[in-house]
């Protein structure tokens, strides 16, 4: 074989196991020279895995991994690495406390000279770059100084910059403006044009069809389809995201729940016009009584943030929430609880627990103030309460004093649900509670939710979670874009939540 | 475009620059006051007299503040002051004057004193860098290991008689300024333009200032965090030297609580204890900063208790003040 004819990259079944779970399994991808590809698939469909491999970040467990027909070097050879693919991470890699210039030029300064280099050049050099870009920033500025969009830029510029013919994009548009998105695209067609390949990550459908050759669709760590992107519809493409699982769960998911009608109900939970920062403006929903309202959207999309701000972890720059009518003081996780709010974080190893003190002390964590006389520790009673807890949770433990550790990731999720309701709240916040949980517990979980009673706001991009909701709103970018009644199906849930028929700004 | 080009002016002298002189009207004020306090303070025999007693200082808050700018620390690098020249005056001198009665010669004892230091801070390096230990234990385990190593060595006694080439440099003076001034002083401009102009001086800085981004760049992390301890613990070797010479013997204490003073150097002078941030110049500034201060308040005869509550002080100042002044922009 011709080495020209040859793909710029081509993985051939390629796979991986991270301990139990199977990231990727036999996963082939060729992207020929000149070729624009999409890379797209759910959340854990195995997407930064396949980056990782592809920059040499990961070890592959098998399979082979080729640039313009040569072997990749192997993983130490970071250098190597760095001149075959240039790559925007989807995690910031710009060092704020160094310079914009420097930044663009990390560890590959130009004018070196034993390895001394040149500030002239590098902002010389680096006010064309960003001119060129038309990145109103200053070189000298720290990047620290800089809004996030411009940062991004930065990063891209910086990877760019280096002349790689194969340039993977994760998710570069995640934090972009209009205005910046139509900037990178102009660029990345300039750069198709002079013969660059791309692998493209966007979780919006309608950039693919914008900048991409060609699709390639990831479904729980196997390629299900590779296609051109002419004549392929987006219904196509989101159908190949999802499977077929989506049928099903519709017909699951068509029994109401006992959620109190009325028309005259007044909310548990409202929020109203909450904004903060970029990540969410006018924000407006209502929790009524005993309902599960599902609120869905990517990561990108500021769902997560709205829910910190919900429960007080961020100080919200402008609207209110308000619990049965009374408006709780924003940026105060102790006064959200006293007013009867339950949240359970999205990041249970960070947010969950502490991992030092025992399930009893964890599980009772939320209801500190209520063990005894004057705010102390009455240890019956807290012993008590949390056997109590841990019987309703259905939390396997040998004996209340075990570190959660030692627990599984489904027992320790039982574990931080039980802190959630201990305090009988009358309306919970939950965040992707059963994100990886194995099946039994998930099932506990669920139940727990159905049959809380509580106001539920369930915060979430999965479906089976979403399924059991009674109503699901959608963020997109920020903004709330639909709602859904019970008995959707899929791939309309995932077409809203990827933004489909959305510019974003 | 003129609207551009201004902004960029004010961009230059912005937060960046202040920051790095912000001292230098404090170093003004303290020579001023130092002047009206005390007559014998603005003479060139003074002023020689604080630069020499600052200068093993600065050399140690030069390599501290290397490793600093990693994100990393070593509280062990007073020990290094104290055992390196012990190891080395125990080797060359006799059993009389407390020493092994090997009669090693001194030149080799010189560099065996650097290979302590080096050896030593290429262990730190390896247990923070390699084993991934906590940098504030390893290297306070090492302090306290290498302060009784240095007391057994001595039998708590002080060390004297030393051969020349282990006291030249701290005692001798070039062109009427003491050695250890010069030495001083070119290693902060070599460190200082190392730092800003070669690679891997840019390197220690992207360590501290994101590893994970560092590392996606190609800089290797590990390599660049056990380089710096070891040219730290070369540097304290250095900075023992001098101190040796300058007081002819080896105290059995040696370089005892010097470190805190490091510290409080480096800190003043607007090194970031998490790494990435800070120049040699502010840690220059830092280091004349206290020297003068101690030396007016010695002069003015306030008892070194007092002296110590100053310094106190003035680190938790200094602390408020960058938090004030760069807060905004830190995230």
């Amino acid at each position: 074989m011709a080495l020209t004819s040859a793909p710029i990259v081509a993985a051939t079944g390629v796979s991986k196991r991270f301990g139990p779970t199977e990231a990727l399994r036999d996963v082939s991808l060729a992207v020929p020279v000149g070729e624009t590809r999409a890379l797209v698939g759910r959340n854990g469909a195995g997407k930064s895995t396949l980056v990782g491999i592809l920059t040499g970040l990961v070890r592959p467990d098998g399979g082979d991994v080729r640039f313009l027909g040569r072997p990749a070097p192997p993983v130490t050879a970071r250098e190597r690495w760095r001149e075959l693919v240039g790559c925007v991470y989807q995690r910031s890699t710009v060092i704020p406390t160094m310079t914009v210039g420097e930044n663009i030029f990390l560890n590959a300064y130009p004018e070196r000279r034993g390895g001394f280099l040149s500030w002239r050049a590098i902002r010389a050099e680096g006010r064309r770059l960003l001119d060129e870009w038309g990145i109103e920033a200053d070189v000298d500025a720290r990047a620290s100084e800089l809004p996030p969009g411009q940062r991004q830029l930065v990063e891209i510029v910086r990877a760019l910059r280096l002349g790689s013919r194969f340039i993977i994009l994760d998710e570069p548009t995640a934090q972009l403006e209009a205005a910046e998105i139509d900037l990178l695209f102009t660029h990345m067609r300039h750069l198709h044009d002079a013969g660059v390949s791309f692998l493209y990550i966007s979780h919006h459908l309608d950039e693919i069809y914008e900048v991409c050759d060609s699709v390639t669709i990831l479904r729980d760590g196997r390629v299900v389809l590779s296609a051109p992107v002419q004549g392929l519809g987006k219904e196509e493409i989101v159908h190949a995201m999802v499977g077929e699982a989506g049928v099903t769960r519709a017909l699951a998911q068509a029994a109401p729940r006992s959620a109190s009608s009325g028309v005259n109900r007044k909310p548990v939970l409202a929020v109203r016009d909450l904004a903060w920062q970029r990540w969410f403006s006018n924000i407006n929903l209502d929790v009524y009584p005993g309902e599960c309202v599902g609120l869905a959207g990517l990561a990108a999309s500021g769902k997560s943030q709205l829910a910190d701000a919900i429960i007080g972890l961020i100080k919200p720059d402008g609207g209110r929430v308000l619990l049965n009518g009374r408006a709780v003081p924003p940026g105060r996780v102790d006064r959200a609880i006293d007013y009867g709010l339950g949240y359970l974080p999205g990041d249970r190893q960070t947010q969950g627990f502490c991992p030092d003190l025992s399930v009893e002390e964890n599980i009772t964590m939320t209801v500190l103030d209520d063990l005894g006389l004057w705010r102390s520790i009455d240890y019956g009673r807290r012993g008590s309460r949390a056997l109590a807890l841990i019987d309703r949770m259905q939390v396997l433990v040998s004996t209340p004093q075990q570190r959660p550790v030692e627990l599984s990731g489904g027992n320790q999720q039982k574990m931080v649900f039980g802190r959630a309701v201990a305090s009988n709240p009358q309306a919970l916040v939950l965040v992707s509670p059963t994100a990886g949980v194995d099946v039994a517990s998930k099932r506990v979980l669920l139940e727990a939710i159905t049959e809380a009673g509580t106001a539920v706001l369930l915060v979430s991009d999965e479906l089976e979670e979403l399924a059991i909701c009674d109503r699901v709103i959608v963020m997109f970018a920020g903004s709330i874009v639909r709602e859904f009644a019970r008995g959707w199906q899929d791939p309309a849930m995932v077409g809203a939540m990827e933004g489909v028929g959305h510019r974003r700004h | 475009m003129l609207k551009k080009s201004a902004g960029s002016i004010r961009q230059r002298l912005n937060p960046r620059l202040l920051h790095e002189v912000a001292l230098v009207p404090a170093i003004v004020v303290a020579l001023i006051a130092g002047t009206i306090v005390n007559d014998a303070f603005l003479t060139q025999q003074n002023l020689i007299n604080i630069l020499q007693q600052s200068s093993e200082l600065a050399i140690l808050v030069i390599g501290e503040t290397l490793i600093l700018l990693t994100g990393k620390f070593d509280l062990s690098l007073e020990s290094i002051v104290g055992v390196g020249p012990m190891i080395a005056g125990w080797l060359v001198t006799t059993k009389l004057t407390g020493g092994s009665g090997l009669r090693l010669n001194a030149y080799i004892a010189v560099a065996i004193l650097f290979l302590v230091g080096m050896l030593v801070g290429a262990i730190n390096g390896f247990l923070v860098a390699r084993v991934k230990l906590n940098a504030f234990m390893v290297t306070l385990a090492m302090l306290i290991l290498l302060r009784g190593v240095t007391v057994g060595l001595s039998n708590g006694r002080t060390m004297f008689d030393l051969p020349a080439p282990l006291v030249y440099l701290g005692s001798a003076s070039w062109l009427a300024v003491p050695a250890s001034v010069w030495i001083a002083g070119t290693l902060f401009l070599v460190v200082g333009f190392f730092l800003r102009y070669h690679s891997f001086g840019r390197a220690i800085y992207a360590v501290g200032g994101n590893p994970q981004a560092a590392r996606a760049s190609g800089i290797r992390v590990e390599r660049v965090v056990w380089i710096v301890y070891i040219v730290g613990g070369a540097l304290a070797a250095l900075a023992g030297l001098l101190l040796t010479g300058r007081l002819d013997s080896v105290l059995s204490g040696q370089g005892q609580n010097m470190i805190f003073t490091v510290f409080a150097a480096a800190v003043i002078g607007g090194i970031r204890l998490n790494g990435g941030q800070g120049t040699m110049f502010g840690a220059l500034t830092g280091v004349l900063l206290l020297g003068t201060i101690s030396n007016i308040l010695t002069l003015s005869q306030i008892p070194d208790f007092w002296i110590n509550a100053a310094f106190g002080g003035i680190i938790l100042a200094a602390l408020l003040l960058a938090k004030f002044t760069s807060g905004a922009s830190e995230e």
